[in-house]
């Protein structure tokens, strides 16, 4: 009994699952036209599944339970050596359940992965070790500059996105369950992605994470996906142009003497002084950090951003999260890890001030 | 005609360590096999014990996350590549010379060479937890994650360890094809030879075939890490992807070389507990052959998110879910076994049918992998990881523990104990079910696999919690295991030859047997031959069993210069310590002088070895 009773307990668990609405993470939990399809096929395969295991099960049993030795059963059974008839039947069945299958697998595959049409958005993806940089080529400030972001995106509601996505270190996996498969992002490669969230999950975080291994923080590889109205996306954008302010009193101030000697190594800012005009000043190694106090998460979605977590960051960031920025070779390109610098409460609150202002 | 030890020309010593070292008997071989599979077994099992009690709660800190990947890394090596794998050559060398009615392997020397690299790669693998630290980039080693830190040895220990390995399983593989090719008793065409010998013949060819492939990237891998070769470079043209086809080319068939071994045991038991012939013994062995050539086309089903073309990703799916036919008939036909017959429940038995439920499920899965809209949401994710186990935890260990419960008596000549056993199976089927049903859950529900920790809020906890609980009711069912085959080694109730009233030739001879095998080589007639000499078939098509007059005397082979055995040799076990040695130095050659040393060392030894092997007799002057 137990034999079925533990799958069906299963499978009921499963259907339990896929109904609750605290899964922000799940496949079954679809808020996009792509992940709507690809979870429709799921259901027809799965109950197909259900079925054919129910079925072969059931045979399973009865013949245990039928056919078992009784006592006081002394006969030899039949010889059967077998039913050529039965056998290329049971040949047969099969084949014909998975051309079944076949067919709406084969549709909705051309389907999901055809070009984008009509009026879309572009995003370019770029997979980092351990953080995910997206890069918006169609929207640009007045220096021609794209909109530069990490560790979340915004996409307008009811409009396809266009992902385009590459790598510039190991192979990573872009997923975000509820909006659509998984696709890797293969340095050397571009691969494309499209999602068209529906238009009533407007006003959503939808969660996703770095599904292929790659490498020690591999698991704290996370973003946040922000599907918007058209009104708030616009503003979103809009505020994410703009370059940030260079502060002129402390202790922002003394903060950004520390930022352009130390973060620039890496860090890339838009900034802007009083009266003067915007310029680019660091390194785009690491994660942009011009609107930094604008976004909900450090370290790449595992903390939230609060002036307490990102002083801890500040002060030992592999401790928040692993990295091994011993091996980095900035000259190759090779970044693994942020380093401690080192730096005194006093500079670390400074710098606490200078990126949480930035909004 | 009893053979006496003078007839064996040389009688090979059978006490102490020398004579172990020494030699090449085929069923000490496969015991050897058997004992190393199991010891890496508990190494490999407590690695997913910590895994699994880091993964209870979110956000564990049990392990750091350098621990965790070099620990589930190592957990996925040791029980591809030194658990499953040698258990089936444990059962191979022991038993398919017995079932085919041969007296040795083709290549007996080859034979302890195989089996001494292969404890040798794995000891130099092991032995990276305290030399340099282990294999952190999975069992796949995706390039360019396995090429990109070159500072540490970790994976050079996996491009050299798995290639070592990969020799050991090519030398194993050839002595399998060549005897049963070459020494079947006289009569047992292809067509009579058990169902366990024939899936032997599929996974040795899926071997010899796949390795060599592999072999080519992992020498592309030591290469890249060792002497700038930028195979997977992509800032140099070199394309991470290749990595991807050469691994899956050979890491699909091999996928079947770890399970169709355990589908030939589970269709030599399944007879014998139903107490009539394999339902459809040539839609079996076909579709075994055939589950072998698809096999080699379906590898970049394990890419579908890599970024290949639609075209190509729908010919892999399909081509996915056509091996699922071969598959489905095998399933159908062990039910059709069963069918009619009257089933008795012993251990082996319980085992058998646990391994149908089981494979069943991770069947049915396999094939929702084929649906590739859908696997772009299940890849990478807890789901495949339930997958995978149901196939090669519900099925191939659950194969291979019914097989040990089965053939126990003839290696050891003791029965295990059935109460025990009925313990181990309800423990282990309960605690498996446990641990990899709810798996199936985390990954649609967005859980991805490889992951150190996991935050909290995503839905996860309840199951990852249930999977922890059940990990450990598998690891007491694995004490309940090994303490009845310690038990019943020492006092087991005792088997005799024929305990199961046995279908195959192995039961016609004594338990343990002796090292010839067989005092007289028997003459086949039938499938099954050793069943239509005990029983014949009446009107009704049932069996009766024959009187010792209506037997007769079996029809053997007249042998008139005497039993002639192979002498132990220690070439091989020098041969192959030399060429793991020169592995150990690749692993370390970039650290110059210490590299270099050992590998000179290692070229010494392997140059004893070799040549000493070749100048040696085969068999050693008797008079």
């Amino acid at each position: 009994m137990l034999r079925i009773a533990i799958p069906i307990l299963v499978f009921g668990a499963l259907f339990a699952a896929s109904c609750s609405s605290d899964l922000p993470q799940s496949s079954l939990n679809p808020r996009s036209v792509e992940a709507g399809r690809i979870d429709q096929l799921w259901s027809l395969v799965l109950w197909i599944s259900v079925a054919v295991f129910v079925v072969v099960e059931t045979a399973l049993v009865y013949a245990i339970v039928r056919f078992r030795k009784r006592p006081g059963d002394e006969d030899e059974p039949k010889q059967v050596h077998g039913n050529t008839r039965l056998e290329i039947a049971w040949t047969i069945v099969p084949a014909l359940i998975l051309a079944f299958v076949a067919v709406p697998t084969m549709v909705t595959l051309s389907e999901l992965r055809s070009p984008a049409e009509g009026d879309f958005l572009r995003v370019e993806v770029i997979g980092h070790q351990w953080w995910w940089e997206f890069r918006y080529p169609d929207i640009i400030d007045s220096e021609g500059r794209p909109l530069t972001t990490a560790n979340e995106m915004h996409i307008p509601a009811g409009m396809t996105t266009e992902l385009q996505m590459t790598s510039v270190d190991v192979i990573h996996s872009f997923w975000v369950p509820s909006l659509s498969g998984k696709r890797d992002v293969v340095p050397g490669r571009e691969t494309y992605l499209k999602i068209t969230p529906d238009a009533d999950v407007a006003g959503q975080m939808i969660p996703g994470q770095c599904a292929e291994y790659c490498g020690l923080a591999h698991a704290d590889m996370r973003f946040r996906v922000y599907v918007d109205s058209d009104d708030t996306f616009d503003t979103w954008t809009a505020a994410q142009l703009e370059p940030s302010p260079i502060p002129s009193s402390d202790p922002a101030a003394a903060g950004y003497e520390t930022f352009t000697q130390l973060c620039t190594t890496c860090h890339q800012a838009n900034v802007v002084g009083p009266g003067g005009s915007s310029e680019v000043i660091g390194a785009a190694l690491g994660p942009d950090l011009t609107h930094f106090g604008s976004r909900s998460t450090i370290g790449a979605g595992i903390e939230e951003n609060t002036a307490e977590h990102l002083a801890e960051w500040i002060a030992d960031p592999a401790s928040v999260k692993p990295m091994t920025p011993e091996l980095n070779d900035i000259g190759a390109g090779r970044i693994l890890g942020m380093p401690d610098y080192g730096l005194d409460e006093r500079q670390i609150a400074e710098l606490v001030s200078l990126l949480e202002g930035w909004k | 005609m009893t053979a006496s030890n003078e007839d064996l020309g040389y009688t090979p010593s059978t006490k102490g360590l020398w004579s172990w070292i020494t030699t090449i008997d085929h069923k000490r071989i496969g015991i050897l096999y058997a004992v190393s599979s199991l010891v890496f077994f508990i190494v490999g099992g407590l690695e997913a014990l910590l895994i699994r009690t880091q993964l209870a709660t979110p956000n564990g800190t049990v392990l750091s996350a350098d621990a965790y990947n070099q620990l589930f890394t190592m957990h996925g090596l040791t029980m591809v590549f030194a658990v499953i794998m040698p258990i089936a050559a444990a059962f191979q060398n022991y038993f398919i010379p017995l079932m085919i009615g041969a007296r040795d392997v083709a290549f007996p020397r080859l034979n302890a060479f195989a089996y001494w690299l292969f404890l040798f790669s794995v000891l130099l693998l092991t032995s990276s937890f305290f030399l340099g630290g282990s294999p952190d980039g999975a069992w796949v080693g995706y390039a360019p994650l396995s090429t990109q830190i070159q500072e540490y040895v970790r994976m050079d220990y996996y491009s050299i360890g798995a290639q070592l390995l990969g020799f050991a399983s090519l030398a194993g593989s050839i002595n399998f094809v060549a005897t049963i090719f070459t020494m079947r008793a006289p009569g047992m065409t292809l067509m009579r030879m058990p169902v366990f010998v024939w899936m032997t013949v599929v996974s040795s060819f899926l071997l010899i075939f796949s390795l060599p492939v592999i072999g080519v990237g992992l020498w592309q891998i030591f290469i890249d890490r060792n002497l700038g070769g930028l195979f997977y470079e992509a800032q140099a043209a070199g394309d991470p992807l290749l990595w991807q086809h050469l691994f899956w080319i050979f890491g699909h068939p091999e996928v079947y070389v770890l399970i169709l071994p355990a589908f030939g045991i589970v269709s030599e038991i399944l007879p014998v507990f139903s107490r009539k012939p394999l339902f459809g013994y040539s839609f079996v062995v076909f579709s075994g052959i055939a589950i072998g050539f698809l096999g080699f086309g379906v590898w970049a089903h394990h890419m579908f998110t890599a970024g290949m073309g639609p075209v190509a990703e729908a010919g892999f799916g399909l081509a996915t879910m056509l091996i699922a036919i071969p598959t489905g008939v095998k399933i159908f036909n062990w039910i059709g076994t069963m069918w009619g017959g009257r089933l008795t429940f012993s251990a082996p038995m319980l085992f058998t049918i646990g391994f149908i439920a089981m494979f069943l499920i991770g069947g049915i899965s396999g094939v929702t992998h084929a649906v590739v809209p859908a696997n772009t949401q299940q890849h990478d994710s807890y789901y495949v990881v339930a997958h995978f186990h149901y196939v090669l935890f519900g099925g191939a260990v659950f194969g291979y523990v019914a097989g040990a419960y089965y053939w126990f008596p003839k290696w050891t000549g003791r029965m295990m104990s059935e109460t025990i056993g009925k313990w181990n199976f309800w423990i282990m089927f309960i605690g498996f079910n446990l641990t990899f049903a709810p798996q199936h859950i985390l990954g649609l529900d967005g859980m991805p696999r490889r992951t150190y920790r996991y935050a909290d809020g995503m839905g996860w906890d309840v199951w990852n919690l249930m999977s922890t609980v059940g990990a450990f009711l598998i690891a007491l069912s694995f004490l309940f295991f090994i303490y009845n085959l310690i038990a019943s080694y020492r006092n087991g109730k005792v088997a005799g030859n024929d305990p199961w009233d046995g279908r195959t030739l192995e039961w016609s001879t004594t338990s343990p047997p002796p090292v010839h095998n067989f005092d007289e080589i028997p003459v086949v007639h039938h499938l099954d031959d050793f069943w239509y000499r005990k029983y014949g078939v009446d009107e009704e098509g049932r069996s009766v069993k024959l009187t010792a007059e209506q037997a007769g005397k079996p029809d053997v082979v007249v042998e008139e210069h005497g039993i002639h055995m192979p002498s132990p040799s220690f070439y091989p076990i020098v041969a192959s310590a030399g060429i793991a040695t020169l592995g150990a130095g690749l692993v370390f050659i970039s650290s110059g002088p210490i590299g270099f040393g050992v590998l000179g060392v290692g070229a010494v030894v392997t140059l004893w070895g070799v040549v000493g092997w070749a100048a040696e007799p085969a068999t050693r002057e008797a008079h």
